[in-house]
């Protein structure tokens, strides 16, 4: 955060130094409305995540997408990326979830993977529009296999990054 | 504006139907579930703040001009290396990513590119990091996720190369 931090103040600064005070202030009160007009929704994914928290089986989750999961926990991974409902801030609080209740790096990957590449909600609200019918579907069909590959080297690598938590017994 | 509102009505249904499930396993359970949302929502909302008003700025700094020069046609490997940073470098929402992948096709940007363009975008485009991913995912996780997905944009020119265009 404190990267980013330092990253906004030189950007600041910059567009200060080409457009002078009016331009920084347009931006932020341009941000500023966006800002308030997604609140609401980061309230709504945030408890979203929570019920999801508690409602999910921790067991049945960590037995169906954890580290002993398989192909299976990938597919079941990317399959819901794909169907979630919303945007941004539905997706990172309910994958936030999903790790707490004991979902891996793989499956967890697959699932943000699968809803950013082939989620519904972008691809019928922007990606049509403005790309097409046929150059969507084609760029849809190639990133298919996408999300289980990532999910498949991010279990790969996870292991051999951390090999401690890999060993423990599934529960 | 109708997508947005379709949008809120899934994302609150979704919400509401939830909060039946958890309420049916007893009210303190709701209650103590709701709290931790709205716990998680109020620590999120400064670097959500920071996300959107900062990526503002950064947005502003960085040519539009750039990117589609970038994304020249016959641009072979070489292109589809550059799309990929300039995927991972355009600022802005949806429209933005697929407006410039959209111009890029017209002005003959070569299809494989486009491609690389457009899920390189959509996996790591950096205000989205900034924005959504690093408030709300442990960041160990989110350079784990983006370290991992790098070789997919090629792989995916690859495929657009290897099965021709629609």
């Amino acid at each position: 955060m404190i990267l980013i931090g330092v990253l906004v103040a030189v950007s600041a600064t910059l567009v200060w130094r080409r457009d002078g005070i009016d331009g920084v202030l347009e931006i932020l009160f341009h941000d500023l409305r966006l800002f308030g007009g997604i609140l609401p929704r980061v309230l709504a994914g945030c408890l979203l995540g929570a019920f999801i928290a508690e409602v999910l089986p921790h067991e049945k989750v960590s037995r169906s997408l954890g580290p002993n999961s398989g192909l299976k926990g990938l597919l079941i991974g990317t399959a819901f990326g794909a169907i979630l409902p919303g945007g941004p801030f539905t997706a990172y609080p309910v994958a936030a979830a999903l790790l707490t209740v004991g979902a891996d790096f793989g499956a967890t990957i697959a699932m943000v993977v699968s809803w950013t590449l082939i989620g519904y909600g972008r691809a019928i609200a922007w990606e049509l529009p403005i790309l097409g019918v046929d150059f969507t579907m084609w760029r849809i069909v190639i990133s298919l296999p996408i999300p289980v590959l990532a999910g498949a080297l991010g279990r790969f690598v996870f292991v051999r990054m951390y090999p401690k938590r890999a060993e423990e017994p599934p529960v | 504006m109708t997508a947005a509102l379709l949008i809120d009505l899934t994302l609150w249904g979704s919400v509401a139907a939830l909060a039946f499930m958890v309420w049916r396993r007893g009210r303190p359970v709701l209650v103590s579930a709701a709290r931790e949302g709205t716990m998680d929502f109020i620590n999120i909302v400064p670097r959500i703040g920071l996300g959107v008003i900062g990526s503002g700025y950064i947005a502003a700094v960085i040519p539009p001009e750039v990117i589609t020069g970038w994304l020249g046609p016959d641009s072979g490997w070489l292109g589809v290396a550059t799309a990929v940073i300039a995927g991972a470098a355009t600022p802005g929402g949806p429209v933005v990513g697929f407006s410039i992948g959209a111009v890029a096709l017209k002005v003959g940007g070569g299809p494989p590119q486009v491609i690389a363009y457009v899920v390189a975008w959509a996996l790591f485009a950096f205000q989205r990091l900034i924005l959504w991913e690093i408030p709300f995912m442990p960041a160990k996780f989110v350079w784990f996720r983006a370290a991992v997905s790098l070789p997919f944009p090629f792989l995916a020119a690859a495929l657009a190369m290897a099965i021709g265009k629609p």
